[in-house]
């Protein structure tokens, strides 16, 4: 099976994380994920969407399906045209935060999910993927 | 002095009069508002009108000069948007000084194409602007009106109940993004001190996802409450939120938790050095059992 788009959306604001973690559990039980997996879909989903919002300024979140015949995956892939991450190395390690969080949403969507992918630029934005195998 | 000024001065009585009329032929609420108000109302706002003109032009209404006038139709408009009026209610208090004026400009200029013309477009540009402002207003309003009510729902929709002497039990549902958790925390901690409690069972149950934003904020609500001297215990925990909440990497290990909410009560009684005894017997109906021997 190619990669198929299932949905776009915009994050700009919080209520639009609500609406993040609404499509990316309506997806996750679509494609028939177990009630853990959905859970930990929906949580990367929730701390990714937070921080394209409050640290990239905004952006969109597209929802894909990838794979073959026997194994598919849910992909996430989030992006903003923000301030972007000066080091990324620092921004994933746990505890770290510029905004008085936990410093856990990165490193723990990376733990959530099996594949984790971040691409950041100062000043030009930020896109990361994250994708869940059944 | 511009003319429009002029016009205002000269024709005040006549203008408020037809004024009041033009408003009872549209959208008079005789119900919302006495005719002795709506009299006063439309008096001070020509007042303020007619200054503002007589101080500088009129075409642009987000000068310092028309203040007074922007304060009062706010005042207006949202004071309205209180009582009930619809948004066209309120804007045509506005609009119906329109045609008021426009009579007056035409006596008076009638015979000069080029200066009614002007005049008219000059009044009718500067009475669209005061009823989009007018409207503004009345969204504004409308809009702080939401929110509180938002904010009323919430503290409905998050009860903190007293479950025994000391304990206290906050059986948490739905969304918890920042708004609603600050809701939670503040009156969970109000309550704590005006009950006097030691005990407080959070209950998350009902709490569809854990992530960083919620764990920092029942972390906060844990620490404070300690400080006022009452220990908390979260319950609910389900096992995929438990999975999760690990491989976030949140350290819960400071905290009480319990998985489910009896369990958290009966630790609670424990804590509180209560205990539930079963009687050996059934109690027996008695007909004097309100009697003191
Ligand atoms: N899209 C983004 N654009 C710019 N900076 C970002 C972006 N995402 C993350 N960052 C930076 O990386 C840091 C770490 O992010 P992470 O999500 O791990 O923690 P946090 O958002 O600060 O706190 P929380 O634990 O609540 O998520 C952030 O504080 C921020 O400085
Ligand atoms: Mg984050």
């Amino acid at each position: 099976m190619p990669p198929r788009t299932l949905e776009t959306l915009t994050l700009a604001s919080v209520s639009d994380i609500v609406i993040a973690r609404q499509r990316a559990r309506h997806w996750a039980i679509e494609m028939k994920f177990s009630l853990v997996e959905q859970t930990k879909i929906v949580t990367a989903a929730s701390e990714l969407a937070r921080n394209t919002v409050e640290h990239g300024g905004g952006g969109t979140m597209v929802i894909s399906t990838d794979g073959n015949r026997i194994r598919q995956a849910l992909k996430l892939t989030f992006e903003d045209k923000g301030l972007g991450i000066a080091d990324v190395e620092q921004a994933m390690r746990d505890g770290f935060t510029t905004s008085g969080g936990m410093g856990l949403g990165l490193g723990g969507s990376k733990r959530l999910m099996n594949q984790f992918e971040i691409d950041s630029r100062l000043g030009q934005g930020t896109r990361v993927t994250v994708t869940r195998w059944k | 002095m511009s003319k429009l000024a002029e016009i205002f001065e000269k024709y005040q009585a006549d203008i408020i009069t037809d004024w009041i009329k033009e408003m009872s032929a549209a959208n008079r609420r005789k119900d919302l508002m006495s005719e002795s108000e709506l009299k006063l109302q439309t008096n001070e706002l020509l007042h303020a009108i007619t200054d503002a003109s007589k101080n500088g032009n009129s075409s642009d209404i987000n000068a310092p000069h028309w203040a007074p006038v922007r304060e009062m139709i706010t005042s207006i408009s949202s004071s309205r948007a209180k009582q009930g009026f619809t948004p066209t209610e309120t804007a045509s208090f506005v609009f119906s000084l329109k045609q008021p004026i426009s009579n007056r400009i035409r006596k008076e200029f009638g015979k000069d194409p080029d200066a009614l013309f002007e005049e008219l477009s000059a009044s009718n540009f500067l009475i669209d602007n005061l009823g989009l402002y007018s409207a503004d207003a009345y969204v504004k309003t409308r809009e702080q009106i939401i929110v509180r009510q938002q904010e009323e729902m919430l503290e409905l929709s998050t009860p903190v109940v007293k479950l025994w002497d000391g304990i206290l039990a906050l059986p948490l549902i739905g969304t918890l993004d920042s708004a609603r958790t600050q809701v939670v925390m503040e009156s969970l901690l109000r309550t704590i001190v005006e009950t006097n409690s030691q005990i407080a069972i959070i209950d998350i149950t009902g709490v569809p996802t854990v992530d960083t934003k919620v764990a920092q904020h029942l972390l906060k609500t844990v620490t404070a409450a300690r400080l006022m001297g009452a220990e908390c215990i979260i319950s609910g925990i389900r096992p995929q939120i438990a999975q999760t909440i690990v491989h976030l990497g949140i350290n819960l290990t400071d905290i009480i938790t319990k998985s489910k909410m009896s369990d958290a009560f009966a630790l609670a009684l424990q804590r509180t050095g209560k205990t539930v005894v079963k009687r050996m017997q059934p109690l027996i109906p008695s007909t004097n059992s309100g009697a003191v021997s």
